[in-house]
C-alpha cells in the first residue's frame, strides 16, 4: 500500500451554463487540474468519471471515452454512477487503484449538466435516484424524500425549521468569497424562513440549486510525487463506502443514515484517525437536513445534536468545527455527478491554505468529505490529511 | 388478483408484473408483504429476503390499519403529479413492512387532509389526478368522517 497524494485539483465555476456541453465543462476542469498538478497527461493511467443523468440531460451515454478525449488523456476510462455520489465512488476507486499500486497517476472527477432541462424534468430526473416502484410512483420527489426524513428527525429528536434555516444561512455566508460558487449572496435566517415551501418542512432555501459544473482531481502515488518533485502536500489517507436499502421506508430508522456511518467508520479506520481528530468537513448538504444527518453519521455530533450545530455557531466559519466552508451544495451548487470530486478539491484547497476560506482553518490537519447518493442509500467518505 | 400481468401491460410506464399483482391485491383488500422465517418483511418482486438472503418467503397479510411514521406535503411535484399537488406523502408502518403513499381524505374532492405522525390510516389503491395511473393511497381510519374541502 502506498500513500495517495492530491497532485492537483480543477473545477469549473458552478452555475448555469446551458450553452456549454458536458465535454466542454469536464475539459475545463481537467485542464485546470493538470495546470495545478504540473503532471504530464501522458502519465495518466486511468480516468474515473462520475455522471448521473447524462443520458437524460444530453442524450449522451457512454461518456467516459468522450471525457478522456476532452481531458486529452489516452487510457482506460470508465463512467461511475451512484446518483449524487457518482464522483465520490469514482474518486474512491481511483484512491484504491493508486493505494494498491495498480497505477501511479489517475484522473478522477465528474460532470453534470442540468440547467438545459426545464425544472420539472430535472425534478423527474432526480427522482429516478429513488425506488421507482415503491417511492416515485407513490409521489416521492427528491426534496420530498428529505422532507420525510426531516419530519421524522423532528419527531424523534426535536428541532425546527429555524434550526435548518441557520444551516442555509451559514453555507450561503461561506460561499461569498468562493469564486466557484453558484450563489454568492447572503441569505438571512428570516429570508430562509419566509421562502415558499417545496416539500414541507423544507422550503426554497433548504434546497440546493440546479447546477451545471465539473470537477477533476489528479491523484498520484507518494513515490511518483517524490520522483517528479511535485508540490502535493495533501494526502487522501482514508476511504470508505456504505450502502443501505434503496427505499427510505425500508430503513431501520427514518432519521438516520447508516450507510454514511459505515462509510465513515471504514474511512476513519483506513486513515487511522477518529472523529475527534477532524478539523474541517465538507458534507453533502443537498438539503439542510442532510447536513445535520451527515454530521451525526460522521460521529462529529451525537444523534439528535447535529440539528443545533449551525445555530449554536459550532459549524460556522469561526466555530470550532467549520462545515462546508466552500458554501456546500447548498450555495456553491450541486452538479450531481461532479459533487463528490468538488468536495475533495475544496477540502484540498482548504488544507493547502490556498482557499479563500483557508484563513478560518489555519492549523487544520485532518479534513473529511462526505458524499451521498439518493436518500443516502449510497455514501462515500474520504479522509484528507496534510502530509508535509 | 390478476395472474396474466394485464395491468402491467396497460401501464403507461415500464413496470413489473409482481408489482402490478401486488397493487391488484391491495385494491382487493388483500395487501400483503413478503416475509422470511426471521420475520423480515419486504415488497415484491423478491427471490430472497433483502435483509438476510433467505429464499423461504411467504405472503403475510398487512395489518388492517397502519401508523404514520413520517409525512410531507409536497408543493413542487414531478410532471407525473402536476395536477395532484399539493399532496401529502407518508411512510406508514403496516406491521410486516412499511408502505409509502399519498394520504387522501376520501371526501368529495379526495383532498389531502391534515396529517400528523402517529395518525392511524388504512391503505387503498387510488388514481393519480394527473394521468389516472394507479398509486398507493392512505385514508384516515380513526373513525372520523372525511372532512371535505379542507
Ligand atoms: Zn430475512
Amino acid at each position: 500500500m502506498t500513500d495517495v497524494r492530491v497532485a492537483g485539483v480543477g473545477l469549473t465555476p458552478f452555475g448555469s451554463h446551458p450553452e456549454r456541453s458536458g465535454r466542454d465543462l469536464f475539459g475545463e476542469a481537467a485542464l485546470r487540474a493538470f495546470e495545478d498538478a504540473a503532471v504530464d497527461r501522458a502519465d495518466v493511467e486511468e480516468l474515473n468519471y462520475g455522471n448521473f443523468m447524462g443520458a437524460l440531460a444530453e442524450h449522451q451515454g457512454h461518456q467516459a471515452p468522450l471525457m478522456a478525449e476532452a481531458a486529452g488523456v489516452s487510457c482506460p476510462a470508465t463512467r461511475y454512477e451512484s446518483a449524487c455520489a457518482s464522483a465520490g465512488v469514482a474518486v474512491r476507486e481511483a484512491v484504491r487503484t493508486v493505494a494498491a499500486g495498480d497505477a501511479d497517476v489517475v484522473l478522477a472527477g465528474g460532470m453534470e449538466r442540468m440547467t438545459n432541462l426545464p425544472t420539472d424534468e430535472v425534478t423527474e430526473g432526480l427522482a429516478i435516484a429513488a425506488d421507482d416502484l415503491y417511492e416515485v410512483r407513490a409521489g416521492v420527489t427528491f426534496p420530498g424524500a428529505y422532507a420525510l426524513m426531516a419530519n421524522a428527525y423532528f419527531d424523534a429528536y426535536g428541532g425546527s425549521r429555524e434550526d435548518l434555516a441557520h444551516v442555509a444561512s451559514k453555507n450561503h455566508e461561506n460561499a461569498l468569497p468562493n469564486e466557484y460558487a453558484q450563489y454568492r449572496k447572503e441569505v438571512s435566517v428570516a429570508e430562509a424562513m419566509d421562502a415558499p415551501p417545496v416539500a414541507e418542512p423544507l422550503h426554497l432555501y433548504d434546497a440546493c440549486p440546479i447546477t451545471d459544473g465539473a470537477s477533476a482531481l489528479v491523484l498520484v502515488s507518494e513515490e511518483y510525487a517524490a520522483e517528479h518533485d511535485l508540490d502535493a502536500s495533501v494526502a487522501v489517507t482514508g476511504t470508505g463506502q456504505g450502502t443501505d436499502r434503496m427505499a427510505l421506508g425500508d430503513r431501520e430508522h427514518l432519521a438516520r443514515t447508516p450507510a454514511a456511518d459505515d462509510a465513515a467508520d471504514a474511512a476513519y479506520a483506513d486513515a487511522g484517525v477518529e472523529a475527534a481528530d477532524v478539523d474541517v468537513a465538507e458534507v453533502h448538504d443537498c438539503f439542510t437536513i442532510a447536513e445535520v444527518l451527515a454530521l451525526e453519521s460522521l460521529g462529529l455530533f451525537e444523534p439528535g445534536e447535529g440539528i443545533s450545530a449551525a445555530r449554536e455557531g459550532i459549524t460556522t466559519a469561526d466555530g470550532d468545527l467549520p462545515v462546508n466552508l466552500s458554501g456546500g451544495l447548498k450555495a456553491k451548487g450541486h452538479p450531481v455527478g461532479a459533487t463528490g470530486g468538488s468536495q475533495i478539491a475544496e477540502l484540498t484547497r482548504l488544507l493547502r491554505g490556498d482557499h479563500p476560506n483557508s484563513e478560518h482553518v489555519p492549523d487544520a490537519e485532518v479534513g473529511v468529505a462526505h458524499n451521498a447518493g439518493g436518500t443516502v442509500a449510497s455514501a462515500v467518505v474520504h479522509v484528507l490529511e496534510v502530509a508535509e | 388478483m390478476s395472474d396474466d400481468g394485464a395491468d402491467a401491460a396497460d401501464a403507461s410506464s415500464p413496470t413489473d408484473r409482481a408489482y402490478a399483482e401486488w397493487l391488484d391485491a391491495l385494491a382487493d383488500g388483500d395487501g400483503f408483504a413478503v416475509v422470511c422465517p426471521e420475520g423480515h418483511g419486504s415488497l415484491p418482486p423478491r427471490r430472497v429476503c433483502p435483509e438476510c438472503g433467505s429464499p423461504e418467503l411467504s405472503r403475510e397479510p398487512l395489518d388492517e390499519t397502519g401508523t404514520v411514521e413520517t409525512y410531507s406535503v409536497v408543493h413542487v411535484p414531478s410532471p407525473r403529479f402536476a395536477a395532484d399537488a399539493p399532496y401529502a406523502t407518508a411512510v406508514v408502518d403496516f406491521g410486516p413492512t412499511r408502505l409509502t403513499g399519498i394520504v387522501r381524505d376520501g371526501g368529495a374532492d379526495d383532498e389531502a387532509p391534515a396529517v400528523e405522525i402517529g395518525d392511524t390510516v388504512a391503505v387503498d389503491v387510488g388514481e393519480r389526478a394527473t394521468d389516472g395511473e394507479r398509486l398507493v393511497v392512505f385514508r384516515p381510519a380513526d373513525g372520523e368522517p372525511p372532512t371535505e374541502g379542507e
